[in-house]
């Protein structure tokens, strides 16, 4: 039997083995998710981010257990960085999961950066993909721990779950721009510390002074450890999926982020086109050296490098 | 096709401390793998449900109980179970000599006893993975 009939009849080798697939850009298992795409668009995406040691693992392995409950299907993707000097990496986030490896109707999948920025991973938006193609209904993509400007996952989520702990820096943190403006459902977890309804109440005094005035959006305190607070920040999540489909956003959102998808696509391939012939006979090199002995300026070489797209 | 080798440590059994397991995910990722670490305590069960989602190449596992006579030899019967045989699987901790025929003859690769360097350990992985790069 071949992998497209396995993964439709819920084999999870043939899904693990197209994610892999896919991660390596092997033409087959692109050419697989074109066929497929159709199928893809049932399941609630949702982000789960914040800073490094927030407890998102945690948190994530609670609500995929009470989403369990309900009888739902669950793929869990967890992207943790890659080393940049050796392309090597620890993939920790199953530590927290141990117990769903073994629950048929759940799928987690580990992924490295691989270079790539934002938080996530190239392949983190195929691997989505092809868990819904694989039939599951909730689709966590837990990024790697952010720092301020990592926000790829809103271009990939339906419902972005921002992830705090109590003590993380002062109010004038809250207000600054970045992570702290993606988040649809704001999580603060660890609330057995100290501080926890100060946070709480600063995370929700500086989104009431934001622009989306028609939802109030939701901050939930949750000890994911005592399981405290998860099946409130889980209705949280679903309510704002009903509310992306009851005001439209949701078709909104998905046609901004297939557009961001299709445009970066492009533009990885552009660049690839153009490096290629850049690098040709070490141009790329020479005229960079031209740069810094001020033969050239850089604007100059720019002009000059995306001319060669130009020439055959 | 030019790949990272992705490599799932694991604890099988009631071991309580990793810090071995640790000092070679270390190891390997630092040689460029990616290493997906499952935690203390798993059963072979789980074990073989990780290898399975995370499509590993190598399944290295480690024990210091006494316990591999057992463990190792069910994690490999699930993997062929589950049709994963093209995976390679090494195991290490504090395991008798006399111990070590018998686990190879059950299939696993190569068993790496206290005193091994990393180097040892990463060098077989990499002659020794079984699915093209």
């Amino acid at each position: 039997m071949n992998i497209e009939n396995k993964l439709l009849l819920g084999d999870k080798r043939a899904c693990a083995r197209l994610i892999s697939l896919f991660e390596n850009e092997e033409q087959e298992a692109i050419d697989l998710v074109k066929k497929l795409y159709n199928k893809t668009g049932k399941a609630h995406i949702i982000g789960i981010t914040g800073p490094p040691g927030g407890g998102k693992s945690t948190l994530t392995d609670k609500l995929a257990k009470e989403l369990r409950k309900r009888g739902k299907k669950v793929g869990i993707i967890a992207v943790d960085p890659t080393s940049p000097f050796s392309g090597g990496a620890i993939l920790g986030d199953r530590v927290r999961m141990s117990d769903l490896a073994l629950d048929k109707g759940v799928f987690i999948r580990s992924m490295g950066t691989r270079g790539y920025l934002g938080g996530l991973s190239k392949a983190t938006q195929g691997a989505v993909k092809i868990l819904d193609i694989f039939g599951m209904d909730y689709i966590f993509v837990e990024t790697v721990g952010v720092g301020q400007s990592e926000v790829d996952i809103v271009k990939t989520a339906d419902t972005v779950v921002m992830v705090m702990v109590p003590g993380l820096g002062d109010d004038i943190q809250a207000i600054k721009a970045g992570v702290m403006e993606i988040g649809d459902v704001f999580a603060v977890n660890k609330s057995d510390l100290q501080g926890a309804d100060k946070t709480a109440r600063e995370i929700q005094t500086v989104l009431d002074l934001g622009h989306r005035q028609d939802r109030r959006i939701p901050v939930v305190k949750v000890t994911a450890r005592l399981n405290e607070g998860v099946n409130e920040l889980l209705n949280e999540i679903l309510s704002h999926m009903d509310y992306m489909e009851e005001c439209g956003e949701l078709s909104d959102r998905r046609g901004e982020n297939a557009r961001k998808e299709i445009i970066s696509m492009v533009e990885t391939e552009l660049m690839n086109i153009i490096m290629k012939k850049a690098q040709k006979n070490d141009f790329l090199n020479n005229i960079s050296n031209d740069v810094v002995l001020r033969k050239i300026d850089p604007y100059t070489a720019k002009d000059e490098i995306l001319s060669l797209i130009k020439n055959k | 096709m030019d790949r990272p080798i992705r490599v799932l440590v694991s604890k099988p059994g009631l071991d309580g401390h990793d810090r071995g397991a640790k000092v070679i995910a270390r190891a390997l990722r630092d040689a460029g793998m990616e290493v997906i670490y499952t935690g203390l305590r798993q059963t072979p069960q789980q074990i073989v449900a990780a290898a399975i989602q995370e499509d590993v190449d190598v399944v290295a596992m480690s024990i210091l109980s006494g316990a591999h006579n057992h463990l190792f030899p069910k994690v490999m019967e699930l993997l062929n179970e589950q049709g994963a045989d093209d995976v390679l699987v090494i195991g290490g901790g504090v395991i008798p000599d006399e111990d070590i025929p018998g686990l190879k003859k059950a299939g696993i690769a190569e068993i790496f006893t206290p005193g091994t360097t990393t180097g040892t350990t990463i060098d077989f992985i990499r002659k020794n993975v079984k699915r093209v790069q």
